[in-house]
């Protein structure tokens, strides 16, 4: 199992996206719900790609870590940037016209979730899960 | 792809077929919209069956068009719902607020029915 880059351009490319990482999650040995949870998480930063940035890619990779599995999802742009993380991780805050949960959403979603953000430069979403 | 819509007596029908995007949710609100008044639709039905992902924008779009066909004249009732989408949306922290759903097709039809109001 090799790593998986989409460019994300457009909404359309949101579903590649979620597509794309259900099948490598599935592959890793996710089951049913978490295979919907993962594809959710991914839909919203890509998403917030589309919105906010226009263009960018998703990097889906699987993780082994001794006898832990898990999948790796990195969403990168080189858009406006996040000025306040810590607002855009709250609940009902957005810029755009969003309901402002897609990232404090996707973070719910996840078990490890990480934000690098530079006003001007881009942002990088990190977001691992693991196998239970 | 544009969601096909049944008429069924005063009945609308939207089901689903697969994945949609952005661009084919706001289509199927403007389609349903139009077409509630012009077969004076008094019920709606939605199914999303075939949805694998309902995320925060599919989410906030279907909320949209009940309240827009609300104020048409017309109840919408969200069908077929499946069980882990249900689970990410809810750990998501989304909520369909006051919209009504049903378990699927056959339900939501009986609960159109019983909402019904003389006209």
């Amino acid at each position: 199992m090799n790593e998986t880059r989409v460019p994300i351009h457009s909404d359309a490319d949101i579903i590649a996206a979620r597509h794309l990482g259900r099948k490598l999650a599935e592959q890793v040995g996710f089951s049913g719900s978490e295979l919907t949870v993962i594809a959710t998480a991914i839909s919203e930063i890509a998403r917030n790609i589309v919105e906010y940035a226009r263009s960018g890619e998703v990097v889906l990779r699987p993780m082994n870590q001794g006898s832990r599995r898990g999948i790796l999802v990195v969403a990168k742009d080189r858009g406006p940037g996040i000025a306040d993380v810590e607002l855009a991780m709250q609940d009902g805050y957005s810029t755009s016209k969003g309901i402002g949960l897609g990232l404090p959403g996707a973070r719910r979603l996840m078990d490890e979730f990480d934000i690098d953000s530079k006003v001007g430069k881009g942002t990088t979403i990190t977001m691992k899960k693991w196998i239970a | 792809m544009r969601v096909p819509i049944l008429k069924q007596g005063d009945y609308l029908i939207a089901s689903i077929q697969s994945a949609l995007t952005d661009a084919d949710l706001v289509q199927l609100r403007d389609d349903l919209a139009e077409m509630a008044g012009r077969y004076r639709a008094r019920g709606i039905i939605i199914d999303v069956t075939a949805l694998d992902v309902m995320d925060s924008f599919a989410v906030r779009t279907l909320r949209a068009i009940t309240h827009i066909l609300r104020m048409r004249g017309a109840r919408t009732v969200i069908v077929g719902i499946q069980p882990e989408v249900a689970f990410a949306m809810v750990q998501l922290g989304l909520t369909l607020g006051d919209t009504m759903t049903a378990l699927d097709l056959e339900e939501g039809l009986a609960l159109l029915n019983r909402r019904r109001e003389p006209r």
